[in-house]
């Protein structure tokens, strides 16, 4: 009797979570594989087949999407790593109790600002009417207006600053942990300052580091505002073929194929970062 | 103090880069900010005064964004969405923060990382696997019965379905944090004393869980309301606020009438925010 009831508690526990992964997660990600593998032979008819990959391959301008995209959410990683890791370790071991509370609020006030108006921000400033051109000209750095917008640095430089927050808040959350001890203990055994830095520092905050390396990299590949307002039309990022095959050309086949690649693409960089550095999901990510 | 900061160069150089940051920071929303108050028709130097006429006036060609009525209607639905997905969001999550942290069943360990793994999916992907997946169920039921179910078209309906799919990941996690803490003993001590299973939850579990769960609804409601990539995929006619703001800069040219909703929305998700962490302080630390 008893175990009946725990059984049926335990039944409607689990239909929340059964209902929410199989049918918005599992079954659509299964819906787009399939209809990736779906050609269109004519109106209403279809045939299956691995066409539509065939044509990502032999179209250059496709795969070096793919390509650009991975390689600029790679760079943007790495430097929101090296900008951000500095903050972090200020935050959660320099600054004094007070004004580390301060900073670390800070950091999360952005985070809740909209990334469209952070991409509006940097629009109004780098424009040829924006307020950098502007002040240059004031000070007469520069004889007429400048365009900063619409080029890849400004783009790297825009999506490290939506994504370098998800760098910092893992990062100190788990430098926070670390006695500073270890540190002092590091010196007086006559560890140079670079030596207890990868010794000690390194190896506490791989955990952090992994946690934001995944998210920021996953943020960066899959970002769509921030490289279309200040890249352009030509900016070519890939989720910006996705909405166009889906929206513009509504051709759902070629969209869904897109659309798979990216996420085994960023699937087997999460994986590749999880394996190397012996972490898995449920510690990392899960973890904040 | 650790050591690593005691030559007076270095230390100086650190904290000299942790400025710069902030200031790179603060930068764009600030310039986003401030031009919400020029007496001009551009968001762009020169300076021409200072107005609130981008709030509050209700002529063109300055017309302010309290009587904009596409960004009015953008608004609603913004706050529609967000309070719906929200809700469903925060009573998914409390059902599986009960199921991981207290129940132990078959492949646990599985279903757990199935239940992260919605953050690490691209929204524009989970916006178009649930695109892709409803118009098929509706498709389906079309040739079969000649019924076309409008909600399992691009709409409000698919947009709320699809912010809901990855915002219940971060509430569970959020109430499953906090459940963590409970001590079981409490619930033991009134079950001793009588009172049912029922009662023990309203009473004891959940007003311990009351900040997790507000908290939790707090960052639904604020990641909904901004979020973009999913939305974007999902959108019917009844577009919410930031597919609103982002079709005016595409299509129209930004005037300072979005700098005005971007502060608008600053002021907003920051008083949110703040309510979150007070909620948090004052009854996390019992």
């Amino acid at each position: 009797m008893r175990s009946d009831a725990a059984r049926l508690s335990l039944f409607l526990l689990m239909a929340p979570f059964a209902l929410w992964i199989g049918l918005l997660i599992v079954l659509p990600q299964i819906g787009i594989g399939y209809v990736s593998l779906r050609e269109k032979v004519g109106p209403g008819e279809y045939t299956f087949g691995l066409g539509n990959y065939l044509d990502f391959l032999g179209e250059p301008i496709y795969w070096n999407t793919l390509l650009r995209t991975a390689w600029m959410s790679i760079l943007v990683t790495i430097l929101a790593l090296l900008i951000g890791f500095p903050i972090a370790y200020y935050i959660a071991k320099i600054a004094r109790a007070r004004s580390k509370a301060a900073l670390f609020l800070l950091c999360l006030v952005p985070l809740w600002v909209s990334d469209l108006v952070r991409a509006f921000g940097w629009i109004v400033l780098l424009r040829e009417t924006g307020l950098v051109s502007g002040l240059l000209q004031g000070t007469g750095l520069i004889g007429e207006p400048v365009e900063l917008l619409y080029n890849d640095v400004t783009v790297v430089i825009g999506l490290v600053y939506t994504v370098v927050l998800f760098m910092i808040v893992p990062l100190v959350s788990t430098l926070d942990g670390m006695d500073d001890a270890m540190l002092e203990a590091g010196y007086n055994l006559g560890g140079s300052r670079f030596t207890v830095f990868r010794r000690i520092i390194l190896p506490y905050a791989m955990p952090g580091i992994v946690a934001g390396c995944i998210i920021t990299f996953m943020l960066a590949a899959g970002s769509y505002l921030t490289p279309i307002l200040l890249g352009g039309k030509n900016s070519s990022w890939f989720t910006e073929q996705i909405y166009s095959q889906f929206i513009t050309r509504y051709n759902w086949e070629a969209g869904a194929t897109f659309g798979v690649l990216l996420l085994g693409f960023t699937s087997l960089v999460v994986w590749l970062g999880l394996k190397l550095t012996g972490q898995s999901l449920a510690t990392t990510v899960a973890k904040e | 103090m650790t050591r690593a900061t005691r030559t007076p160069f270095l230390s100086f150089a650190y904290r000299a880069y942790v400025v710069i940051f902030f200031l790179y920071l603060v930068a764009p929303l600030l310039a986003a900010g401030i031009f919400a108050f020029n007496d001009s028709l551009f968001p762009a130097l020169p300076w021409q005064g200072f107005t609130l006429d981008w709030f509050f006036n209700d002529t063109e060609p300055k017309l302010g964004m309290f009587h904009d009525d596409r960004l009015l209607r953008g608004l609603g639905n913004s706050l529609y969405i967000g309070l719906i997905v929200s809700a469903l969001a925060v009573a998914a999550g409390t059902c599986n923060a009960f199921l991981f942290e207290r129940r132990e069943f078959p492949f646990k360990n599985v279903l757990y990382i199935l239940m992260v793994i919605p953050l690490v999916i691209p929204g524009v992907i989970l916006g178009i696997s649930i695109l892709v997946f409803a118009s098929m169920i509706a498709n389906g039921i079309d040739t079969a019965t000649g019924i076309n179910i409008k909600a399992l078209r691009p709409g409000i309906p698919l947009i709320v379905l699809g912010q809901f799919s990855f915002l219940t990941t971060i509430t569970s996690l959020v109430i499953a944090a906090r459940l963590q803490k409970f001590d079981v003993a409490l619930e033991e001590a009134a079950l001793n004393l009588g009172a049912s299973r029922l009662r023990v939850l309203a009473t004891v579990t959940l007003p311990f869980l009351f900040p997790a769960l507000f908290s939790a609804f707090v960052v639904a409601f604020l990641v909904s309301f901004e979020n973009f990539n999913t939305t974007l995929m999902l959108v019917g006619s009844d577009a919410p606020l930031t597919i609103t703001m982002y079709d005016r800069m595409v299509k129209v040219g930004s005037t300072p009438v979005l700098n005005a909703v971007s502060v608008f929305l600053m002021i907003a998700s920051g008083l949110l925010a703040l309510a979150s962490v007070l909620v948090q302080r004052d009854k996390g630390e019992t």
